[in-house]
């Protein structure tokens, strides 16, 4: 018997129909409301749910009143236990973490929610990594690697959750774009931080080639190869990211998730360095690497939550100093597609692109095209 | 061929009209259409020179069996030959599901098509773990060279130390599968013996263990026809040094000598070939290793585990991989091993045999090769020029030296070919210390005809 | 015109079976040894008993203990409950080239002149065995155009281990070894490719392929420099499409100073119509077990031919078989020998199994096992693309396929929550053996590798074609019907598999089983 939460935001995705570029803020919400919105969060839900209801006796879902999960869950013809309380037609943020927070409290055994990148950081903010978490995809803007492909595959994957299949967790990214600056056309994401999400990787048995690595195990793989390839006198500007973190973790040293640091003779120099303090450190080092990882769905190395790695200092350091690390699964997701790079200096993306190593194993590198 | 055209029944949409009918079903001309896909280039443009095919199965296996009449055979001749394959009597049994097509055709499928091969090598795993003492062991690998080999860079995994000490007195020839296998990582040193005792020279052992050794292997019974008595001691100094130790064993003796486990070793190693498989100029091995049934050990095996686990059916046995993702790989650093096919059918053939076996069946066959061993070496004594240089008790293999005959073994063993007997392994060139000796190799095929048969051809020789 | 048939009532046999050790009744015995003479217990006395104490058995041996009958009847269940490519429609393992291995060389093998004779006897005892080693070598020299072959590795993976050993070797001779610690492979190449090279100590980088799927030649270039040791790759790779440019990337490779070696574990449908020379490699092997006919005893015994140009022969393992033109005789001086890579000269009953076959079907045979071989490929196809539910990898990309194919079932996971394994199970109800899906991990999701190879007829084709479809349309119609598959095979679906990975539950043998699960 698994223990559920289920949360909707209800106004998830409003926005985006009516050419808002995201729905977040009172103001803006209102707007969309004026000019015509539907919400459309808990219809996409539904699918999810429906699939859930033929696994309804090995689970007990808890969920949030009305348009907050209730209403979806009676529609899909599953029993619930609800918490909380609304202001029905007027949910907010705070709605949304208070319900996340209360599951976490009962320690539930994954909390679904619905909505977009903003939702997802909401649910950060509650929750950390300290519960395991899904979402279903209904906001505008889908940034964050922690949603299921699409409300069906979300179903899938819960049933597979539910039934022990799927056993193992990883982290990813919860990222979001300043949205201010997205409605003035300019696209700037930040690494929010990380959320447990189930992870699917199927580790079926395969006794003809020998078997698979866990998400956890290549990371932890590729961490310790780089941090044992580690140079004496270079300075290493290491990059955000869980990935990161693990190397920095091999090396012992004190790390920030969502911040860069310098690393000189496997020793902290700097944390959480601003992209002025970066340019004013390389100085004074002949040597300088850049560690780096892949951040989001899209392959994206520079510009996406690491701005403060730019244009300029990557120049300074040099394309050949750079070093990408970063898990077998996420590379193969990239299957078909390259690298990105969106350093906001178009003369810097473009002497980027070309063919990299990137590391993502033990003394295991895969060749991947970067592109601007 | 022969001018004579015929659908080979091998390949039976080579028959015109249904090669016809596919071409026409795909839209093409002809097969061309499809190799047109690799460049003129790239293709093979002469014919294979090659001998004109054997086209009747009859005329092949007449041909073949020529050739191979030209081998002598152990059937034919009385053969002493061991020291790695033996000449032991293969029960009718094993044969008869070695050969079943069920088992010997099929591949690496789930259990949920190949059931019974799960459960056939589970079993066989399980019983080698009877033999050896030990609760875990591996599917089949290549053989015991190479069951060493992997072992040793377990051990090396499991502790993180770099050094494999190997006793002196092993086969040389499983050492140099050793030595290729542990490069670059591992380093291999070798550990002095007592030439006159041919056991391990303890101060050797312990002047060249430290801190760095992961492991210590000798074997036992010693490939130079004697019994390491030390085995214990051995197994010892390596734990109180930290490293482990790893005993490779004859499963075969093992009916009458103690299990590896039961005197501390860490891992016992071997070959299934004395097990039912045939001597088959070299085709019958499959290594195996041992160890305890613990995460240190199970994590860092790179060949399958099967183990028994439930399936919807009430009280049905299901199979499946143990410990799919040995999590230890997590955590190291090189070292890496890689699995493939190995020597699986031999792994169901041994488990067939131990089965016959069965406890009294190994006691009864080691006590009467201890004998047969025993009266064999006080016979040879007793011809003028010949000694056995290695004291103690032997199992199959023992050492004889014919230094002082004034002959080679070389000369001795073509001699004996006249009286249809096959000598023992020629030792002069691997263990010149020993002189002109042989390995001889004596087991429970050997009737006292077969004795005496070797005795007199060497009293005639050598006198 | 033979009909073809669905097996729509098939049943496996499910015996049941006990284990051995539940057989056991104490007193009995399958066998008794040969008894030692009168004359020799009385010379030798109980030597068993006068054993030094510590070398004496004192733990209890707890094998089973049951009688011949019943040994034979339980291990005929066994093989029973298990689907040899004899005696189904092993179309399953792509990569594997599971074709009909003749029963003659099974008859072959229990010949005296071969059963009964040991590794060590002289080379003058064992001329004919020799014969036989030489022979395939210079047939094998024919299909590859390589210039020296070593039969002693024990299967594919191994002779692709040998081969990096050799490669070591070689940079090491050129007091480059230190350098040159990368190994270039790509990633629909057997993960041997990678896993060897990574155990002989190389790093190793993996190639993606193009829009078309071939290896990307410009990542190869970008790859490739003073550290390249070797390039390890297959060709075609597991997806069936022939690298053009196959040529250009060992230049590549051979202009860093790096060497080339060609896995042929595929070489099936290229006998006599491509080789390993005409494209530059310096070595390749080949998977004797599945190109020449011999069976795959469920995983070996097995042999790696191992082929390399002449200039690399001084590093072959020893010993080598030669010929002076007189008589045949073991080559064991090879100063800068690898050493060995196995016991004696390899898997000799693999050797003779697969001479016999080359003998039989000589040049021309050969040359139509693969040409029938890529027919039935594109026959395959031509039916399974019509599937709904089944596609496969860069489909549409113009591009004929040789041997094999990739299908995958992502449209049924999609839309129906089942995938690969779920189809496998199910096929095993309509007879059909375990299907190789991929290596890990899954590039093509999904996936479903098949291999229609000469042995096959057209009626195996459209039957196996036939049940993917009845199980595609099943998944559509009835997803939990896949899931809880199979019903009629030797096994029920697994539950609880998470025992499997519990230290407490586990069990390897029988004794770990009794232990944890509190039987006696």
């Amino acid at each position: 018997m698994k223990r559920l939460g289920f949360i909707v935001n209800p106004v998830a995705g409003i926005g985006g129909k009516v050419g808002l570029k995201g729905s977040d803020g009172a103001a803006i919400l209102k707007k969309a409301l004026e000019l015509g919105a539907v919400r459309e969060s808990g219809r996409k839900a539904l699918i999810t749910m429906k699939a859930l209801k033929e696994i309804e006796d090995e689970l007990i879902i808890y969920t949030w009143p009305g348009e907050m999960g209730e209403d979806v869950c009676r529609e899909a013809g599953l029993s619930v236990t609800v918490l909380g309380s609304i202001t029905p037609g007027h949910t907010t943020p705070e709605d949304t973490i208070r319900a996340a927070g209360q599951m976490k409290e009962l320690k539930l055994d994954l909390i679904l929610f619905v909505g977009g990148d903003g939702t997802a950081r909401n649910i950060l903010d509650a929750v950390g990594t300290e519960a395991v978490v899904l979402g279903i995809p209904a906001g505008c803007k889908i940034h964050s690697g922690v949603y299921a492909l699409n409300p069906k595959t979300a179903g899938n994957l819960m049933k597979e959750f539910v039934q022990g299949k799927v056993k193992e967790t990883k982290l990813c990214e919860v990222m979001d774009i300043d949205e201010d600056l997205f409605r003035q056309g300019i696209v700037s994401a930040r690494l929010y931080g990380y959320l447990r999400i189930p992870n699917e990787s199927r580790m079926v048995q395969n006794l003809k080639s020998g078997r698979g690595f866990s998400e956890s195990a290549s990371i932890e793989m590729l961490s310790n190869y780089v941090a044992n390839e580690m140079e004496k006198d270079v300075l290493y500007i290491v990059g955000t990211g869980s990935t990161t973190a693990s190397i920095m973790e091999k090396l012992h040293l004190p790390n920030t998730l969502l911040g860069v640091d310098l690393v000189y003779n496997r020793r902290l120099v700097a944390s959480d360095c601003t992209e002025r303090e970066l340019l004013e450190t390389i100085k004074h080092y002949d040597k300088v690497k850049i560690i780096v990882t892949v951040i989001g769905g899209q392959g994206y190395v520079f510009g996406r939550g690491n701005q403060q790695i730019s244009a300029e200092v990557i120049k300074r350091v040099g394309k050949e100093n750079i070093i990408i690390a970063a898990s077998k699964n996420k590379i193969l997701a990239l299957f078909g597609g390259s690298l990105h790079v969106d350093t906001g200096n178009e003369e810097v993306n473009h002497m980027l692109c070309g063919y990299y190593r990137v590391i993502v194993g033990y003394g295991e590198a895969m060749m991947l095209p970067m592109t601007d | 061929m022969s001018g004579k055209q015929f659908v080979h029944p091998y390949i039976p949409n080579s028959e015109p009209a249904v090669k016809r009918q596919m071409l026409d079903a795909v839209g093409m001309k002809s097969v061309e259409d499809i190799y047109e896909a690799i460049p003129e280039h790239l293709r093979f443009q002469g014919k294979m020179d090659m001998p004109e095919p054997i086209i009747s199965e009859y005329s092949c296996q007449r041909h073949v069996e020529g050739l191979l009449k030209k081998n002598r055979n152990a059937k034919n001749n009385i053969c002493f030959l061991g020291g790695g394959t033996w000449n032991h009597y293969v029960p009718s049994v094993v044969d008869t599901i070695m050969e079943r097509d069920e088992f010997l055709t099929c591949y690496v499928g789930e259990a949920y098509t190949d059931h019974g091969k799960f459960q056939a090598l589970f079993e066989s795993s399980s019983m080698l773990a009877d033999l050896t003492g030990f609760e875990a062991c591996n599917t089949p690998t290549y053989d015991w060279a190479n069951a060493i080999a992997i072992a040793a860079r377990m051990a090396s995994r499991a502790n993180g130390r770099k050094e494999l000490l190997v006793a002196g007195n092993m086969d040389p020839d499983r050492l140099l599968v050793v030595r290729n296998y542990c490069k670059p990582e591992i380093k291999v040193e070798t550990i002095a013996y007592d030439k006159a005792t041919g056991l391990m020279d303890l101060e050797d052992l312990k002047s060249k263990i430290s801190d760095k050794t992961s492991c210590v292997y000798f074997e036992n019974p010693i490939y130079i026809g004697a019994l390491e008595i030390h085995a214990a001691e051995i197994c010892r100094i390596a734990k109180d040094a930290g490293a482990y130790s790893m005993v490779g064993a004859d499963p075969t003796s093992l009916g009458v000598m103690e299990a590896p486990a039961a005197y501390g070793a860490d891992f016992a190693v071997g070959d299934l070939q004395p097990l039912g498989m045939h001597m088959s100029y070299g085709g019958g091995l499959g290594g195996f290793i041992c160890t305890k049934d613990d995460k240190e050990f199970l994590g860092e095996y790179p060949s399958l585990l099967f183990g028994v686990c439930k399936t919807q059916q009430e009280g049905e046995y299901g199979f499946g991989e143990v410990y799919y993702e040995r999590t230890s790989y997590a955590s190291r650093e090189k070292g890496k091993d890689f699995i493939g096919t190995t020597t699986a059918l031999h792994g169901i053939g041994a488990a067939v045999y131990m089965a016959l076996m069965g406890p009294q069946g190994f006691r009864e066959l080691g006590e009467g090769i201890l004998q047969r061993v025993a009266y064999s070496k006080e016979e040879l004594k007793k011809i003028p020029g010949v000694t056995i240089p290695v004291s103690g008790y032997s199992y199959c293999d023992f050492m004889v030296d014919f230094s002082g005959t004034g002959m080679t073994v070389k000369e001795i063993n073509k001699a004996l070919l006249e009286y249809d007997i096959i000598g023992g392994k020629d030792m002069s060139e691997v263990f010149p210390e020993y002189g002109q000796s042989a390995l001889y190799s004596v087991t429970e095929v050997h009737t006292k005809e077969d004795l005496q048969a070797l005795f007199d051809a060497l009293k005639e020789i050598c006198a | 015109m033979a009909k073809m048939k669905v097996r729509k009532n098939f049943q496996q046999a499910r015996w049941n079976e006990p284990m051995i050790y539940e057989l056991s009744t104490p007193g009995l015995r399958g066998i008794i040894p040969p008894v030692v003479e009168d004359e020799i217990e009385a010379a030798a006395g109980d030597v068993a008993s006068a054993l030094p104490e510590g070398l004496k058995r004192k733990t209890s041996l707890d094998l089973p203990e049951v009688a011949q009958k019943q040994i034979l009847q339980h291990y005929i269940h066994l093989s029973q409950e298990t689907m040899g490519s004899n005696l189904s429609n092993d179309i399953s393992e792509g990569t594997c080239t599971m074709k009909y291995n003749p029963r003659l060389c099974e008859t072959l093998i229990g010949n005296p002149g071969f059963a009964d004779v040991h590794p060590d006897q002289e080379p003058e005892t064992v001329q004919g065995i020799l014969e036989i080693y030489y022979e395939f070598e210079q047939m094998l020299k024919q299909v590859s155009g390589m210039d020296k072959f070593s039969l002693q590795p024990g299967g594919g993976n191994h002779a692709v281990y040998t081969a990096a050993s050799v490669i070591r070797a070689y940079h090491e001779a050129n007091g480059e070894a230190e350098q040159r610690d990368e190994i270039i492979t790509t990633i629909f190449s057997h993960p041997c490719d990678a896993a060897c090279p990574a155990t002989a100590g190389y790093k190793v980088i993996t190639i993606w392929p193009d829009e078309n799927g071939m290896p990307d030649y410009n990542a190869i270039k970008a790859a490739a420099n003073e550290h390249t040791a070797a390039i390890f790759m297959t060709n075609p790779e597991d997806i069936g499409i022939y690298n053009v440019h196959a040529d250009k990337i060992v230049e590549a490779i051979h202009g860093v100073g790096g060497l080339c070696f060609y896995d042929q574990a595929n070489a099936n449908a290229f006998l006599g119509v491509a080789r390993a020379k005409e494209a530059g490699f310096d070595m390749c092997h080949f998977n004797v077990h599945k190109t020449f006919g011999t069976p795959h005893g469920g995983e070996g015994p097995a042999c790696g031919a191992f082929g390399c140009k002449e200039e690399l022969a001084r590093f072959l393992p020893v010993p080598t078989v030669e010929f002076d033109g007189n008589k045949y005789y073991l080559d064991y001086d090879k100063p800068e020998s690898i050493g060995r890579v196995r016991q004696y000269i390899g898997q000799s009953a693999v050797v003779l199994k697969a001479y016999a076959w080359s003998r039989m079907m000589g040049a021309e045979g050969m040359r139509e096992c693969a040409e029938i071989s890529v027919l039935n490929n594109n026959y395959m196809l031509n039916i399974m693309e019509k599937i709904p539910g089944v596609t496969h990898a860069f489909q549409g990309n113009g591009i004929t396929r040789q041997e094999q194919i990739r299908y995958s079932f992502q449209e049924l996971k999609e839309k129906y929550g089942v995938g690969s394994d779920d189809m496998n199970c199910r096929m095993g109800d309509y007879g059909i053996p375990w299907f190789w899906s991929s290596h890990h991990p899954w590039v093509i999701p999904e996936p479903m590798t098949l291999e229609p190879c000469e042995s096959y007829t057209k009626e195996d084709i459209e039957e196996y074609c036939k049940v993917v479809e009845i199980v595609a349309g099943e998944a559509a119609e009835n997803p939990e019907l896949l899931k809880n598959a199979p019903y009629h095979t030797g096994m029920h679906r697994r539950v609880e598999e998470e025992d499997l990975d519990n230290p407490d539950k586990w069990a390897v043998t029988w004794r770990a089983y009794k232990r944890k699960a509190g039987v006696e």
